[in-house]
């Protein structure tokens, strides 16, 4: 049975379609990105499926329980991680906890054994009793993660979760995604870092323009989208670009003291200038050969440069 | 829609909100301090005869305190970015008032008896009718719980702007329902306007359960106020879905 089971999700405000016909299911178990370009219907669709928002046309179901129809059981199967922590600032971190463990319906008992083993795992412990209001933004995204997980969802919905964190945060937030997913939690995951679905996902969806224009596994998007290859080359002393010129030499791009060189033949391109190098006897610092990126693919089908 | 799954959110919404909203400085300011200093502005030195006054700075009392909650709540937690996650909890919006109903009414409720009490210990003041003096405590408490949830539907992220518009709309009320002047000694137009605030019918209950004076009778006063739960109640679910999208 799929966690997640969108159709034909449709939602207008006023003249504008925020997202157009959206259908999408989502197998128990996986770890789904989901990827747009700023303003292509992320937030809308993350609203739908987690029942801020009503559609004007379509239906969500959650573990198979219809969101709109029975609200009340649907939420309960689900976890929401918002980007800005949206945690209550005037309550304690072990009160923010408990407030969630409530709301999901946790016995009391339950609820407080599971606020104190979360903020043990999330490196809390010591700030348990303090107000959040005094925490860090890292960990106040921490606390905001503790109450998407204290029930153990099976389906974790995650909305830019690391956004702006630090890099202890930012790991700490990506253990605790994999730890869920290890538990048998289905993700959906939203995010601008293809880097983090690239390396995080077992399937990814991309919307553009309120329409989800390609679902498929990262390798094959990449294929599919980006017949191109890279070859990234730093020389010992600078280097005009310009005296570089080959066929099947595409592109050339300066990213710091490197070059990152596209190509259609990586093969031809490589010989050509180690052969350049050696005639003009300047010494190749590093050589890499890049495949096709996910980033490319993203830019191809949302038409972005 | 199962109804205990409903309950148990909504009592947890409850609790949120008298742990977090019963402390911040508006509610302090508007449903303690302003209908203490108006008692003191009004009834203080004046040599006004308390028995037949204190039913009105009573109904005062419960008005401002009962309503100095509702009003804050949907815009601080906008502004703080905890609505739409409120939202995504096991939740609908009508648990959502209905919660903030229930701390706006705990606070009017628990404020306004310690007064009375207090009172009663204090002066030697009359209590009528027992019964009608604690569905009087209820179903006022309960109607302007839900009034000043309703004044919250503008739902501005600005808490501030949603104060001061709730003040607007609650002032003006309390110089029409028979408080500094009582419903016995109005008349015609006077009296006609006091007939459209729901405050009247709790001052008229309080002036029936304590001196058995009351003007237009306790029958017709609790009506009234149920009456006006269910339409201010309808009102919130109305303006606040309505309004759903504004500040998130």
């Amino acid at each position: 049975m799929p966690a997640i089971e969108a159709h034909h999700l449709t939602r207008r405000f006023g003249t504008i379609t925020a997202v157009n016909d959206l259908s999408l299911s989502v197998d128990t178990g996986e770890i789904f990105g989901f990827l747009g370009p700023n303003g292509a219907g992320k937030t809308t669709t993350i609203r739908l499926m987690t029942g801020v928002l009503t559609p004007d046309e379509g239906t969500v179901r959650i573990a198979g329980i219809d969101l709109h129809t029975d609200p009340l059981r649907a939420k309960r199967c689900m976890g929401i991680i918002p980007e800005n922590s949206a945690v209550y600032g005037d309550l304690t971190a072990i009160q923010n906890l408990t407030l969630a463990g409530r709301l999901y319906g946790l016995p009391a008992v339950d609820r407080n054994r599971r606020a104190r083993s979360l903020l043990a795992d999330l490196g809390l412990t010591d700030r348990a009793d303090e107000k959040v209001r005094t925490f860090s933004k890292g960990m106040k995204q921490r606390v905001s993660i503790g109450c998407a997980v204290i029930h153990e969802p099976a389906v974790l919905f995650l909305d830019e979760p690391t956004a702006g964190l630090d890099v202890q945060s930012r790991r700490l937030v990506t253990a605790m995604i994999l730890r869920m997913h290890d538990k048998g939690s289905t993700i959906f995951l939203t995010t601008h870092n293809i880097d983090e679905a690239n390396a995080l996902c077992t399937r990814i969806g991309i919307i553009n323009r309120g329409v989800l224009v390609a679902t498929d596994r990262p390798e094959i998007l990449k294929q599919t989208f980006d017949t191109t290859q890279a070859i990234e080359i730093s020389f010992a002393r600078q280097v005009d670009p310009d005296v570089l010129s080959h066929p099947n030499l595409l592109r050339i791009e300066q990213r710091g003291d490197k070059f990152r060189i596209v190509t259609d033949d990586p093969d031809q391109v490589v010989k050509y200038l180690a052969a350049w190098a050696d005639r003009e006897g300047v010494r190749i610092a590093s050589l890499n050969t890049l495949g096709p990126s996910l980033e490319e693919a993203f830019l191809a089908i949302t038409g972005g440069s | 829609m199962q109804l205990p799954l409903f309950l148990q959110g909504a009592l947890a919404v409850t609790e949120k909100n008298i742990r977090i909203y019963y402390t911040k400085p508006p509610v302090f300011i508007f449903g303690l301090l302003f209908p203490l200093f108006l008692f003191i502005a009004f009834f203080m030195g004046r040599g006004l005869e308390l028995v037949r006054f204190y039913p009105g700075f009573l109904a005062m009392t419960l008005f401002f305190t009962a309503s100095s909650v509702g009003p804050l709540i949907t815009p601080w937690e906008k502004r703080d970015r905890t609505y739409e996650r409120l939202l995504s909890y096991p939740l609908t919006v009508e648990s959502i008032i209905l919660g903030d109903i229930l701390a706006g009414a705990l606070f009017g409720f628990g404020i306004s008896l310690v007064i009375w009490v207090g009172s009663l210990l204090v002066f030697s003041l009359p209590v009528g009718n027992p019964l009608l003096m604690i569905a009087a405590f209820i179903l006022g408490t309960a109607t302007f719980a839900t009034l000043g949830t309703l004044l919250a539907s503008p739902a501005s992220d600005t808490p501030s702007t949603v104060m001061m518009l709730s003040t607007l709309v609650r002032l003006p009320l309390i110089f029409i329902s028979g408080i500094f002047i009582p419903l016995s000694a109005l008349g015609g137009a006077a009296l006609a306007v006091s007939y459209l605030s729901p405050l009247t019918y709790l001052v008229d209950l309080f002036q029936g359960a304590m001196n058995g004076a009351a003007v237009i009778g306790p029958a017709t006063d609790l009506l009234a106020l149920l009456v006006c739960i269910l339409l201010f109640a309808a009102g919130a679910v109305y303006f606040q879905r309505r309004n759903l999208m504004k500040g998130l």
